[in-house]
C-alpha cells in the first residue's frame, strides 16, 4: 500500500488510461451523491416537521364542543354543546394526575379595543395562567397573568410583541399602558411572543374570571386546553396522551349525554398524535431514501466490478507480458486492486465532498413547506464512503484474482 | 546451462490425449546460439514454452542453470523467470501505453530494482539496440524492427542466463530480420545463450546449431558454420 515504486506504476497506468477511469469514478462519485442528497432531505423533512409541532406544546390537547349528530337518550340530533366552569373543574379533578397544565378559555366576541383614539383589531381571550405553557408563550416583559388575577378578576392584559410593535412603538414599554375593551379599562401588565411566530401573536389574553364577569360570560367555556406531564419516551408520551384524550371525552360525552360514537359534539385535538403518524410516515419515507440510497450504491458497486472485469478482460495481454517479465500472482492481484480502490476512494470522497457542500450551500435557503435546513452526518456519509471502497475492492478482487491466474501463453497468443 | 531428459508433454483434447513431446534430451551449453526447428506441430513451441517455465512438464526433469525446475508454484515460476530468463516473442508484446524505455524497465520493476537504477539500465540497453532517440516513444510510433529491438533490449534488461526467442522475424521483412539476428548475434558474442525458435532456413543458419524437431522428438541436433547476419544489412 504504502510501496512508492507500486504508486507510481498506478499513476502511471491512470494517466494513460483517462476515460476508462474518469467513467469508472463518475459511477462510484454520482452514487455517493445521490445517497448523500437523499439523507439531506430525509433529514430536512424531519427537521420541517419538527418544527410544525414546535408551535404549541408538543403534549397539548385541545378541546372543543360541536353540534351532536346522534340522537342519544332521547335527545334529538342537532344539539349544540356547551362546555362550562364544571366541566372544565370536574375534569381537573377526575384526571388530576394526567394533567400538567390546563386553561379553559373564552373568545370574547364582538369586543371593541381602543388604546387613547386607536381602535385596534385584536382577539381578546380569557385563559388561565397556565395558557402560557400550553401555547408556548414566553414572557419579554412584565409577566403573564397569575392566579392572583384569577382569584380577584383583576382587570390585566398581556398583549403580545407584534401589537406591542403595531401600537406602543413610541413608548419604551407597553406595561403600566391602559386598554380599553368594549369601554372597560385593562392595565397592560406583560408582553408575550409565540414560538410559532407573529400568526400567532393577533391575541391579547385576559383572565378568565374577568372574561366572564365583565363580557356576559357567566360560566360558559369555548374550548379546553392541557399539557400532560413529559413522559419517558416518544411511545409512552403517545399513549399517555391517547389515554387522556379517551378518558376526558369519555367523561365530557357522559356529562352532556352525547353518544359515544358521535365525533362531532365533543372534538378532542391531540398534537402527540397527529405527530405520531408523521413521524411514522417519516419513518417510511427515510426508510425509503436509505433503500433507494443503497441500491444506488450497489449499481455503483457493479459498475466498479463490471469495469474492472473489462480493465482485466482489456489488459489480459499486458497482464500476460507481466507475468513472462516475472511478475507474480499478487503483484498483479495488488496492482488492478490498487488501482480499483485508489479510484473508488478519490471519487467516493469527491462524491462526498460535492454533495456535503451542496447541501451546506443551498440547505439553508430551502424554503418548502415541510423541508428545513437538509442535512446529513457526517459520520454516516462518510462511513458509506468506506463500505463502497470496501465493496469496491471485494468487487476489484474476483476479476483481479483471475486476472492472476491468466494462462501467460493464452495471454500471448496471437489473435 | 540447461540440461533436458526424457521430456515428455501432452495436452488433453477432449477424450484424447495429445502427446506432443515424446522423450526429449538435450542439452545447451552457455554461449551457445541454438535454433529450434520444425514445421507447426512439431512442438517446438511446446519446448520452449516448458523451457520459459510457462507451462509443467510431464515427465522428464529440466536443469537451469544446476537448478531443477519442477513444480514450482506460480509465485516461484515468475521469480525465476524474472531472473533466469528473457522473452522474445513474435509478435513483439510491448506494453503499448508505456514509451519504449518504461517497457524495457518493467522487468527490472519486477526485480524490485530502484527507479532511477531502472531508468538508467533500460536507456543503456536501449543503447545497445541502437534506440536511444526512441526512448521516450510509444511502441505505436516505432516500426516492427525496432518494436522487436525494443523487445530484444527488455529481455536483455533483467541480464537473464538465458533468452528465450519464440520466432523473432516472424512479423518482420527479411532486411529487417537479418538487422535483429545481426543484433542476437552480437548478444551472443558478449557470451549470452540464446534459444531461438523458426522455421525459416536462412536464419537458423545464421545460429550456431540446429535442433530439428518432428513429431515431438528431435531427429537432428547439429553444430554448424555460423552466417554472418551482418553482410546482409
Amino acid at each position: 500500500m504504502f510501496d512508492l515504486e507500486r504508486w507510481q506504476e498506478i499513476f502511471d497506468t491512470i494517466r494513460k488510461n483517462k476515460l476508462r477511469t474518469f467513467l469508472t469514478g463518475l459511477s462510484v462519485a454520482s452514487g455517493i451523491f445521490i445517497l448523500v442528497i437523499l439523507l439531506g432531505f430525509g433529514q430536512g423533512m424531519q427537521n420541517g416537521i419538527a418544527k410544525e409541532f414546535e408551535q404549541d406544546a408538543a403534549t397539548s390537547v385541545w378541546v372543543w364542543p360541536g353540534v351532536t349528530t346522534i340522537e342519544y337518550k332521547g335527545m334529538n340530533p342537532g344539539r349544540p354543546i356547551q362546555l362550562r366552569n364544571e366541566n372544565y373543574e370536574f375534569a381537573a379533578v377526575l384526571l388530576e394526575d394526567q394533567i400538567e397544565n390546563k386553561s379553559p378559555r373564552l373568545f370574547v366576541r364582538n369586543s371593541f379595543v381602543n388604546y387613547g383614539n386607536e381602535s385596534l383589531a385584536y382577539n381578546v381571550q380569557g385563559v388561565s395562567h397556565q395558557f402560557q405553557f400550553i401555547e408556548n408563550e414566553f414572557i419579554s416583559q412584565g409577566r403573564f397573568l397569575n392566579q392572583q388575577d384569577e382569584d380577584t378578576k383583576a382587570k390585566v392584559a398581556i398583549i403580545s410583541n407584534k401589537i406591542n410593535r403595531e401600537v406602543f412603538k413610541e413608548l419604551e414599554s407597553p406595561v403600566g399602558e391602559f386598554l380599553d375593551i368594549s369601554g372597560i379599562s385593562f392595565k397592560i401588565v406583560g408582553v408575550y411572543g409565540d414560538i410559532g411566530g407573529e400568526r400567532e401573536e393577533d391575541r391579547i389574553y385576559i383572565p378568565i374570571s374577568t372574561a366572564q364577569q365583565v363580557f356576559n360570560g357567566a360560566d360558559k367555556l369555548n374550548n379546553l386546553s392541557y399539557t400532560l406531564p413529559p413522559a419517558e419516551d416518544f411511545e409512552a408520551a403517545v399513549a399517555q396522551s391517547i389515554k387522556f384524550k379517551n378518558d376526558l371525552k369519555s367523561y365530557l360525552q357522559k356529562a352532556h349525554t352525547v353518544a359515544p360514537d358521535d365525533t362531532s359534539a365533543i372534538q378532542i385535538y391531540n398534537p402527540m398524535e397527529e405527530a405520531k403518524r408523521f413521524y411514522s410516515l417519516m419513518g417510511g419515507i427515510k426508510f425509503f431514501f436509505w433503500f433507494v440510497g443503497v441500491c444506488t450504491i450497489i449499481a455503483g458497486i457493479v459498475g466498479v466490478s463490471n469495469i474492472m472485469l473489462i480493465v482485466v478482460k482489456e489488459r489480459t495481454r499486458e497482464i500476460g507480458i507481466r507475468k513472462a517479465l516475472g511478475a507474480k500472482p499478487w503483484s498483479i492481484v495488488g496492482m488492478i486492486l490498487h488501482e480499483a480502490i485508489f479510484i473508488t476512494a478519490i471519487a467516493g470522497f469527491s462524491g462526498l465532498i460535492l454533495s456535503m457542500g451542496l447541501l451546506e450551500i443551498v440547505g439553508p435557503h430551502v424554503e418548502v413547506d415541510y423541508i428545513l435546513n437538509p442535512s446529513v452526518n457526517f459520520n454516516v456519509a462518510l462511513t458509506t464512503v468506506f463500505v463502497l471502497i470496501f465493496a469496491g475492492a471485494i468487487a476489484g478482487f474476483f476479476p483481479a484474482w483471475r486476472a492472476a491466474k491468466i494462462h501467460v501463453i493464452e495471454a500471448l497468443r496471437d489473435e | 546451462m540447461i540440461q533436458i531428459k526424457d521430456l515428455h508433454k501432452s495436452y488433453k483434447m477432449g477424450k484424447n490425449s495429445l502427446h506432443v513431446l515424446k522423450g526429449i534430451n538435450f542439452n545447451v551449453e552457455e554461449g551457445e546460439l541454438v535454433a529450434i526447428m520444425g514445421s507447426s506441430g512439431s512442438g517446438k513451441s511446446t519446448l520452449l514454452n516448458i523451457l520459459g517455465m510457462l507451462d509443467e512438464l510431464d515427465e522428464g526433469s529440466y536443469t537451469l542453470d544446476g537448478v531443477p525446475i519442477k513444480n514450482l508454484n506460480e509465485t516461484k515460476a515468475a521469480q525465476y523467470r524474472n531472473k533466469f530468463l528473457g522473452f522474445v516473442f513474435q509478435s513483439f508484446n510491448l506494453i503499448n501505453y508505456k514509451s519504449a524505455a518504461e517497457n524495457v524497465a518493467l522487468p527490472l520493476y519486477y526485480q524490485k530494482v530502484p527507479r532511477k537504477e531502472r531508468q538508467e539500465k533500460a536507456l543503456k540497453y536501449l543503447a545497445q539496440v541502437g534506440l536511444k532517440e526512441w526512448a521516450n516513444h510509444l511502441p505505436s510510433e516505432l516500426s516492427g524492427g525496432q518494436k522487436q529491438r525494443v523487445a530484444i533490449a527488455r529481455a536483455m534488461a533483467a541480464e537473464p542466463k538465458v533468452l528465450l526467442a519464440d520466432e523473432p522475424t516472424g512479423a518482420l521483412d527479411s532486411t529487417t530480420s537479418y538487422e535483429v539476428m545481426d543484433l542476437i548475434q552480437k548478444i551472443n558474442d558478449q557470451g549470452n545463450t540464446i534459444l531461438i525458435v523458426t522455421h525459416e532456413p536462412d536464419i537458423a543458419d545464421m545460429c550456431k546449431r540446429i535442433v530439428h524437431l518432428k513429431d515431438g522428438v528431435i531427429i537432428e541436433d547439429k553444430k554448424i558454420e555460423q552466417v554472418r547476419a551482418a553482410k546482409y544489412v
